[in-house]
């Protein structure tokens, strides 16, 4: 009947994970003068349990640094250790090497046994410094369990409080026993019931056989007084059962025992209850005893859900198109039944697309440690400041964006903030800032990287761009400089340090952040410091849309992004050059044509004989012009890359109720090809 | 007819790896992972044995215990505590909440068994 | 109402690869390939790319796309690119009718359809008889062509359909893409 662990390793690698980015998370964040005992405790916790868990599975190599890290966390935690930065940044260390470890676990590579020796000897080497003889003595015990906690014990490791043989003492679990245990009550500061007389019992009338089966419980002085007939709750003679050794009275306990449960469902009758529906009671007991109640659930179940609500849509738009065929009493009530089918299914799609939004935060968290990190190696002083981390993201984007993000804030450190006797020099606090930061605007997600530090030099990215034969010119605004340095090849740094500047990392971020239909933008001041910014579509997979037809051809337009439709009047068209543009509403649209744009051919082109949708994106708001309103929608997006690539202007395809596919608009990407034009600055012929 | 078993232990993957081991032997077994829970759920339930962490937040293992006894229904039931060493503090702190008994940690699923088996018939 | 047939190409042991193989004896392997015809010439691609062939049905334009490039369809929840190869290699006339076939093919995880004039027989090619393309006269570039063969005296053209797809030439997948399909 032996259990294969195997099965349960997948679940330890991510416990495991989680405590150590906890224990990172704490250290970091613990104040070396004052630390939190809750801090500490939970650091220890964490140690103690990934100790606990590599004993148990095998995952020796955990084991020995974990052992030594708990014990001086133990210290730390009971105050009879100080902990200094030299102490943390050695714990740091062996987190890092802990997670290396994992993944050479998991990936079932060859562990590097050479580093844990290194890592475990310089953890105790910190104990031995800073020691007490208390602590020495327990260090020592320390190191000696560490190599083999288990075989140090014995056999059995376990054993019974009654201590009757003393081989038990020698076993590795024991079961205390009522003698020793009696004088030991008495001394007991336990505050359950020593003095009480409330008796408790069996369950049936043999107390000859019961007066034997005294129990071993610790704190109980009545074992030989026992009453039967007890209050049933009370008379739970699981009591029966914890008396082990004495052999005795086995024959008169086994009797016992199965009378036990049936007392046990009869009694309380709350309890019978709770045993037929215990597994929901229990599960939803756990839950709420919980602060922030979750489940794991995995990804691929969430996106098969995902799927399913996008058919179910799709199904949905089906009906609508058959239903209009319907007519008569039955019409009534089908769009009855339609509203309510459209009003499920919207609850449910967002309620789905709810479950993989994940907050900001998970891909912030890493930063501060290697902000930290970065910046002692470059000995800069630099503060990391994360705002808007409750901003939620899918989770499917969150992964995407950790190296760009990371090569980003490791550029800012880097080659932006200057080192402090600079910024001093330049009459600059000597630490300097990056802003890390998160919103969510319109229909799109923003995050922005801020550094108060030199700003990019925009001499040395023109010249690197003119010896790489790229076309620019000197007198370019800097808003067409910036982008330069997203180009192949590109790296001004001096030195190609080991942190960025390869040349190779400024094309992949943008690369990677086109690949997920968001878009980097540059702002920079020398001397002040530059921004970064992502805009990231804010994708649901599901999105409400009002059809449009441009000739033959459908496209929808994002409700979120519409201000409202309209067809102009002669009055409200003025031309500049060859641009439109529409006055209403008070001020100047741009004017985008949908024909011209996507190039369609029998279009209606005279703007008062169209319709003029009216967008605004996070940033500029103009007109598109199409034939006609189709009507308003509920998509579902379907990517384009998957078997074709991006289309510039295009968020994604759907496919209408009649099976047809039709091209879902990019406002955003849009939008940065449209002109803000100043209308007063250019005379203006209408 | 199978006895049913509270496993506390604030590590996913020992509940795990207890429960199924627990299950293969024929026991109900029910998990929670920390003392408050677990306590929580002893309130309403009755459990026939109780296997508990010692260390786990909001409430640890031994005060888990202390409460436990404290309730009328659970003074009797058999509790083991899972400890990280054999030593005799450890021990006495064990018997001094109130443990019927100690395990220590790690513990291979056999002596699971037998522990159980021990504690429960 | 469109005739559509899939292919249940036969899962071999290493149909991981992109040819099949049947091995006849020792000494001789082969290749299964479905012919096609654009224009006056027979084709043939490799079977185990095919997932499925289908009459020509009304696609939805992509903007600013070449006009090889006819736009996509819907494909039982994908969206699905369609080529026509008459169109891009000037071969034959591009006509859109009832005998008009698109054949839906499987690229690493992409899905495509290639339009063509007509779907003949599978074929099995032994390796021995694959002779080396020449240097011109073919509408495709020979580095997309496996060979030429010859079938009942008919000469057929073996396209490296795989190659042909992810091409720059063709542009259906990003830089990217391109380079991560080169690697599998």
């Amino acid at each position: 009947m032996s259990v294969d662990m195997s099965q349960f390793y997948g679940v330890f690698f991510e416990e495991s994970q989680e405590h150590l980015e906890e224990m990172e998370h704490l250290l970091m964040e613990l104040s070396l003068d004052d630390p939190d005992i809750e801090e500490l405790n939970s650091i220890f916790r964490a140690a103690h349990s990934i100790k606990g868990g590599s004993g148990v599975f095998g995952f020796d190599a955990l084991t020995g640094l974990t052992h030594v890290m708990e014990n001086i966390l133990d210290l730390a935690r009971k105050f009879e250790l100080s902990l200094t930065k030299v102490i943390v940044d050695q714990l740091l260390v062996t987190v890092d090497t802990l997670n290396q470890i994992l993944d050479c676990y998991q990936n079932e590579e060859e562990i590097d046994w050479g580093a844990i020796e290194k890592g475990t000897a310089a953890l105790e080497a910190l104990l031995k410094e800073d020691n007490a003889e208390d602590t020495t003595a327990e260090a020592d015990e320390g190191f000696g369990l560490y190599d083999n906690p288990v075989t140090e014990s014995d056999d059995d490791d376990f054993g019974f409080f009654d201590d009757v043989s003393v081989e038990n003492e020698e076993k590795s679990y024991g079961f205390y026993e009522e003698e020793s245990q009696k004088t030991d009550d008495n001394s007991d500061d336990v505050n359950s019931s020593n003095d009480d007389d409330e008796c408790f019992g069996f369950f049936d009338d043999e107390p000859a056989s019961t007066q034997e089966n005294t129990v071993s419980q610790s704190n109980d002085n009545e074992p030989k007084n026992i009453a039967k007939d007890v209050a049933p709750e009370q008379s739970e003679s699981n009591s029966q059962q914890a008396d082990q050794s004495t052999s005795a009275a086995v024959e008169n306990k086994t009797a016992k025992i199965k009378s036990v449960p049936q007392v046990a469902s009869s009694s309380p009758k709350a309890s019978a209850k709770t045993t037929a529906k215990k597994p929901s009671a229990a599960a939803k007991a756990k839950s709420e005893t919980k602060e922030s109640s979750s489940i794991r659930v995995d990804t691929l179940k969430i996106d098969s859900l995902v799927n399913l609500v996008g058919e179910l849509v799709i199904t949905q738009s089906m009906i609508k198109i058959v239903g209009k065929d319907v007519h008569g009493e039955t019409e009534e009530k089908l769009d009855g039944a339609i509203i309510e089918l459209s009003r499920n299914i919207r609850e449910i799609q967002e309620a789905v697309m709810s479950m993989r939004m994940l907050p900001m935060s998970f891909a912030f968290n890493r930063f501060p440690r290697v902000v930290r990190d970065l910046a002692g190696k470059l000995e800069k002083d630099i503060d990391l400041v994360i705002e808007g981390g409750a901003t939620e993201i899918d989770k499917g984007l969150i992964e995407k964006l950790v190296d760009p993000l990371t090569h980003l804030i490791r550029n800012s450190i880097d080659h932006g903030i200057e080192m402090p006797d600079t910024r001093e020099a330049m009459g600059k606090s000597r630490k300097g800032t990056v802003i890390l930061g998160a919103e969510q605007r319109g229909g799109s997600i923003i995050i922005t990287i801020t550094d108060d530090g030199a700003g990019l030099n925009r001499e040395r990215i023109l010249e690197k761009a003119m010896s790489n034969g790229l076309d620019v010119s000197e007198d370019m605004p800097d808003e067409k400089v910036w982008p330069l340095i997203f180009e192949a090849g590109f790296s001004t740094a001096e030195a190609v340090t080991d942190v960025s500047g390869r040349g190779v990392g400024m094309d992949v971020v943008r690369r990677n952040i086109e690949s997920i239909g968001g878009m980097v933008e540059i702002e920079s001041h020398q001397g002040v410091g530059s921004v970064f910014r992502i805009r990231l579509p804010l994708t649901l997979a599901i999105v409400d849309g009002m059809c449009v037809s441009v000739a033959d051809q459908t496209f929808v337009v994002p409700l979120t992004n519409i201000i409202e439709s309209m067809q102009p009047t002669h009055d409200q068209l003025k031309t500049i050059g060859n641009d439109h543009l529409l006055w209403v509403r008070g001020e100047y649209w741009p004017l985008v044509s949908m024909y011209q744009m996507m190039g369609i051919d029998n279009a209606i082109t005279t703007p008062t004989d169209a319709i003029v949708v009216l967008v605004e994106t996070s940033r500029k708001r103009f007109g598109i012009l199409v034939d006609s309103l189709e009507g308003q929608q509920q998509v579902v997006i379907k990517s384009l890359e998957q078997h074709y690539k991006r289309v510039p202007g295009v968020a994604g395809a759907t496919i209408m109720g009649d099976g047809s596919v039709a091209m879902i608009l990019d406002v955003e990407s849009i939008a940065s090809d449209v002109q803000n034009l100043v209308p007063q600055e250019v005379s203006i012929a209408s | 007819m199978n006895k049913h078993i509270l496993v506390v232990d604030d590590s996913p993957s020992i509940r795990q790896m207890v429960q199924v081991t627990l299950k293969s032997a024929r026991y109900q077994v029910t998990t929670a992972e920390d003392g408050q829970a677990a306590l929580d759920l002893c309130k309403r339930m009755q459990y026939d044995f109780v296997i508990t962490d010692q260390n786990m937040p909001r409430m640890d293992g031994l005060t888990l215990i202390k409460s436990l006894r404290s309730l009328g229904s659970y003074r009797s039931t058999p509790i083991v505590v899972l400890t990280t060493e054999a030593s005799d503090s450890m021990k006495a702190q064990g018997r001094a909440a109130g443990a019927t008994g100690w395990m220590v940690k790690p513990f291979d699923p056999q002596k699971l068994l037998t522990v159980a088996a021990k504690v429960l018939n | 109402m469109q005739a559509s047939t899939q292919t249940n190409a036969p899962k071999q042991a290493g149909a991981n690869r992109s040819d099949s193989q049947v091995a006849v004896n020792a000494n001789e392997v082969q290749h299964e390939f479905l012919t096609f015809v654009l224009g006056s010439e027979n084709y043939a691609l490799d079977i185990m790319t095919v997932k499925e062939i289908r009459g020509y049905e009304d696609v939805t334009k992509i903007a600013n796309a070449p006009a090889y490039i006819k736009g996509v369809l819907n494909l039982r929840g994908d969206i699905v690119p369609i080529v026509d190869l008459r169109l891009k290699f000037d071969v034959g006339e591009a006509t859109y009718d009832e005998f008009t076939i698109v054949i839906m093919l499987m690229v690493g995880e992409r899905i495509v359809g290639i339009v063509v004039d007509e779907v003949s027989d599978v074929i099995k090619v032994n390796e021995s008889d694959v002779k080396a393309p020449p240097e011109f006269g073919v509408a495709f570039d020979s580095a997309y062509l496996h060979g030429l063969t010859s079938i009942n005296d008919q000469m057929i053209i073996l396209v490296n359909i795989q190659k042909l797809i992810s091409s720059d030439e063709l542009g259906l997948l990003d830089a990217n893409a391109n380079k991560s399909l080169e690697q599998e």
